[in-house]
């Protein structure tokens, strides 16, 4: 791997900011799916996984209700697999025994080029028919879509250049969270 | 995993084993899905060159493949041109200018897939040379096993049946003791090489002490096919001595795990009420060996490129 260039880091969203940012999108997820009867929450593997918990949490704290819940793994369906640009390995799909008609919220920590999210929409739909599926991003890069791929929640847009890399830390508590924009001396290889 | 062929399980570190079974347990749960396939190998071909029989190993094989969007060729030597005196690396030459990626190949000569792998391009799974490896169903045998005690470490695992012909048992060898499990060889002593000791196994002539002390057994056929030297007296004898029944096991008190990588010999090696008993778990093992057929697939599939 490249070494990044020793330069300080831009802070996208400190934590009190992250905190504001993760809950404003909890609510806005509530304001359009309601009592989530019949909506889905799915974290995309592997930086998707701990954001769609927060907000699974926060969500259920707040609807005093278990909302269903899964986990999705799309690197069987990526589009470079035949470049063997990478070795992939498989992680844990756990997905609700019956998606169909139902209301997906797919979640990913980064929109950049849109691949991973349009893998994830083939890997979905092998799991059976939604009735719609949006989808939820912390951060949209939005000068690099090579799809014609948007998020309908978004946590914060921003301008980035190819070779700046944005790192995602999130923890639980969400006081030692933070989002940062870093330089390195190699386009992004985020898919 | 870093290899362009599954040529054996000798070869294999155990570190290299477990990343193959916990990639199966991702790849078990595709295959229950509602759509049991994904399109990841849709670049790739692959033939499988069963030139001695298979039911179980050449149907999992081919439904992994598929299960991969892979495009398959089969190959049977029975009704091929082998028949008219082609050689094998000739045959296997004309398969592959059709550009073939991967080779999946069975024969009844040990070493056929190393002589392959040093002749061709194309990467190469040992699906069972002779009375050499078997490594998918190692593979396979251990996922079964892992699914039912987590862990291998202190485990108990027999080995009973025609060991001397068995490929299974040399590769199930070479995979439990890299595993951490403890292996014990049962059988009559025609039927068990000398000195198979050197490879960290014991070995028992008494079929019930090593029943009692075994967490699983792993129960072979007796091969009757490749038995040129009588073995033993009669398979009734056999029956009488080293097969397993219900009313044996049921005397230990413990619900030992019992296996069998099939074709079963009903009544001789094991009786029906065990083979068909809640202990055995032999219908698990054959739906295991797709999940972990398709693991070894597409980790190969993957490191083609690698020397």
């Amino acid at each position: 791997m490249a070494k990044s260039i020793k330069l300080e880091p831009k802070i996208i969203l400190n934590s009190n900011q992250l905190k504001l940012t993760i809950h404003r999108l909890a609510y806005q997820l509530i304001e359009n799916h309601n009592d989530f009867s019949n909506s889905i929450i799915v974290g995309l593997q592997p930086r998707g996984i701990l954001l769609a918990k927060m907000l699974h949490q926060i969500i259920s704290q707040k609807l005093q209700k278990e909302i269903d819940f899964g986990i999705l793994d799309h690197s069987l369906y990526r589009d470079d697999l035949h470049l063997k640009n990478s070795i992939q390995t498989l992680s844990e799909n756990k997905m609700p025994h019956n998606i169909e008609n139902k209301n997906i919220i797919l979640i990913d920590d980064v929109l950049f080029t849109g691949r991973s999210i349009r893998s994830a929409l083939d890997a979905l739909v092998d799991y059976g028919r939604p009735r719609d599926i949006e989808l939820l991003v912390l951060i949209d890069r939005k000068l690099h879509r090579h799809m014609p791929i948007q998020a309908k929640y978004v946590g914060k847009t921003i301008d980035s250049i190819d070779s700046e890399k944005v790192n995602v830390s999130l923890q639980n508590p969400i006081e030692e969270s933070i989002v940062y924009l870093t330089q390195t001396n190699h386009p992004s290889q985020e898919p | 995993m870093n290899h362009k062929h599954l040529l054996g399980i000798k070869t294999l570190e155990a570190e290299e084993i477990l990343t193959i079974l916990d990639q199966a347990v991702q790849f078990k749960e595709i295959i229950n899905r509602p759509i049991k396939k994904v399109p990841s190998l849709r670049d790739i071909t692959i033939a499988n060159l069963f030139f001695e029989n298979s039911t179980r190993t050449k149907l999992s094989f081919e439904l992994a493949q598929k299960r991969l969007s892979a495009d398959v060729l089969n190959f049977s030597a029975s009704n091929s041109s082998v028949k008219k005196g082609e050689t094998l690396l000739d045959t296997v030459h004309n398969i592959l200018s059709m550009k073939v990626d991967m080779v999946v190949i069975r024969h009844s000569s040990p070493g056929v897939p190393i002589f392959l792998s040093k002749h061709i391009d194309a990467s190469i799974i040992n699906a069972g040379d002779g009375t050499h490896e078997h490594p998918t169903q190692a593979l396979l045998d251990a996922f079964s096993i892992r699914e039912k005690f987590n862990s291998f470490k202190g485990l108990n695992v027999a080995i009973i049946g025609d060991i001397i012909h068995s490929r299974v048992a040399l590769s199930n060898i070479f995979c439990l003791t890299k595993l951490g499990a403890n292996v014990r060889l049962c059988g009559p002593p025609t039927l068990i090489p000398k000195g198979i000791e050197a490879l960290g196994v014991s070995v028992s002539y008494d079929v019930k002490s090593t029943l009692e002390w075994a967490n699983v057994a792993n129960v072979l056929r007796i091969q009757m096919e490749r038995a040129d030297a009588p073995y033993f007296p009669s398979l009734n004898e056999y029956a009488k001595h080293f097969g397993i029944n219900k009313e044996m096991l049921d005397t230990f008190g413990k619900d030992t795990v019992i296996m069998h990588p099939g074709p079963i010999n009903r009544g001789v090696e094991i009786s029906t009420d065990v083979a068909d008993s809640d202990q055995s778990i032999i219908l698990d093992q054959v739906e295991n060996g797709v999940a972990v057929r398709m693991a070894v697939t597409f980790l190969l599939a993957q490191n083609r490129s690698a020397v």
